[in-house]
């Protein structure tokens, strides 16, 4: 690994006023779980890294105005363990439970995991299933920007270099809405998933007609994706096992996955049709239920 | 470029000079003489390089030394007793065959031994979904298991079979 400077920040406004100072050449470490192994790599040669550990005020999970708010720093381990989230968003704390090892998870957080966009991981695919936004702060200001919005490509986001990620809002569903995530996992359990999908649906309670759904899908392109296409397959219509499988059928066809040792580009779009069907029953099951 | 650190081992302050780039597996081993901890995957897999900071298991392999400054780490040398009696969970891993190879055994044991911190308790399930980063490659899973059980049972003061 090459050396680096080094600060170690105690309060926001301090983060904001040294990536104002170093833009690009800084580099932000929160968990360092997936930095650490891109710097030994030297993939990522930063000439100055911007510790995290210290600031305060980051971490936590709260419940105000109708929705989560996750701190960035919060780890995936205190998101998966929290009362808030395992009982406000179940599929949340599930997704997390379900990320890698509970080693990493001690360490990784939830503003480090989306920061780090890459699109083979879980947790981008249940929140834009459930339609988080990110805010976002510098030295000028706030803002923030719906998850859809904020991935473009490989490692790649709308983070501006003297951006910090604050933390993750997450609207709370109504009622008779139920979200599942499903992955496939051919090798091991703390592998990244060959495919990964969330869905979303609201039902309306006296038809069964769905008013709204969201389908994500992770491993499949170059950012984790939005299906549209596949949600206005669903929207306005009743559960089938023929709806179920044309959502899955139009999903496959807007993926642009890449080939590698958990499955082939084609195999990958296949197992997309597949999951999308086993995510979205999921997801109807409990909206019907609840 | 070098930071000043100090950091609590095995009870024990300490306080170095090391280079920033510097991994905490590499601060254990070669500034320490920790030799305890193994580096096996290199990128936070395999869990050999488990060790304990403020209680909670991390990879010292995907931990930069200066970010233990201040923090209180555990590893497996310190879980016998100073006289060298082994704790519960190092002597059931002899007991009951957790040991084979070794190269895994030092994560294996500072990771159950967080584990029945957290969970006196474990049925095997938990075990299971606690260890599942920890990888033996001498396929000894089921008496590691058997082992942590064990030693569960002896911290609860039970007889063991």
């Amino acid at each position: 690994m090459n050396p680096f400077a080094y600060h170690t920040p105690e309060t926001q406004a301090d983060v904001l006023a040294l990536l104002r100072q170093y833009g690009d050449a800084a580099k932000l470490m929160a968990g360092g779980t997936a930095l650490t192994i891109m710097m030994k790599q030297r993939l990522v040669l930063p000439e100055t890294l911007i510790s995290l550990h210290r600031v305060q005020g980051l971490a936590g999970v709260q419940e105000r105005d109708g929705a989560l708010y996750l701190g960035a720093l919060t780890t995936h381990r205190a998101a998966e363990t929290s009362a808030v989230v395992q009982a406000r968003l179940p599929v949340l704390a599930q997704t997390y439970r379900e990320v890698a090892t509970i080693r990493v998870r001690n360490a990784a957080t939830v503003g480090g995991g989306l920061a780090h966009a890459d699109p083979n991981q879980d947790p981008p695919v249940t929140l834009l299933a459930l339609d988080a936004h990110v805010q976002l702060a510098s030295s000028n200001g706030q803002r923030e920007v719906p998850l859809h919005a904020f991935f473009t490509d490989y490692y790649e986001t709308v983070l501006r270099p003297e951006e910090l990620l604050t933390a993750v809002r997450i609207p709370l569903p109504g009622p008779h809405t139920g979200s599942a995530h499903v992955k496939f996992l051919p090798r091991t359990a703390d592998d990244y998933a060959t495919v990964g999908v969330a869905a979303t649906v609201q039902l309306d309670p006296a038809t069964g007609v769905c008013q709204h759904c969201r389908i994500a899908l992770g491993s499949l392109g170059a950012t984790p994706l939005r299906a549209t296409q596949a949600e206005a397959v669903v929207q306005g219509q009743r559960l089938s096992p023929e709806l179920l499988r044309e959502a899955g059928a139009v999903a496959q066809q807007h993926t642009d996955p890449l080939s590698d040792t958990r499955g082939s580009a084609e195999y990958k779009r296949a197992m997309a049709g597949v999951f999308v069907r086993r995510a979205l029953e999921q997801a109807w099951q409990q909206a019907l239920a609840g | 470029m070098t930071r000043t650190i100090t950091l609590r081992v095995n009870g024990k302050d300490h306080t170095l000079d090391v280079p920033v780039q510097r991994l905490l597996i590499d601060c254990l081993r070669y500034d320490l003489g920790l030799t305890g901890t193994k580096e096996g995957c290199s990128i936070g897999v395999c869990g050999a390089c488990t060790v304990l900071m403020d209680g909670q298991m991390v990879s010292s392999c995907l931990m930069l030394a200066i970010l233990t400054d201040g923090k209180e780490l555990r590893t497996v040398e310190g879980l016998a007793q100073p006289n060298g009696t082994l704790s519960p969970v190092q002597q059931a891993f002899i007991d009951h065959g957790g040991f084979q190879c070794g190269i895994c055994t030092p994560g294996m044991v500072t990771a159950a031994t967080a584990l029945l911190e957290a969970n006196p308790r474990p049925t095997d399930g938990d075990i299971k979904e606690w260890m599942m980063g920890n990888l033996c490659r001498c396929t000894g899973y089921y008496k590691i298991i058997t082992s942590i059980q064990a030693a569960a049972a002896c911290l609860r003061g039970e007889e063991v079979a």
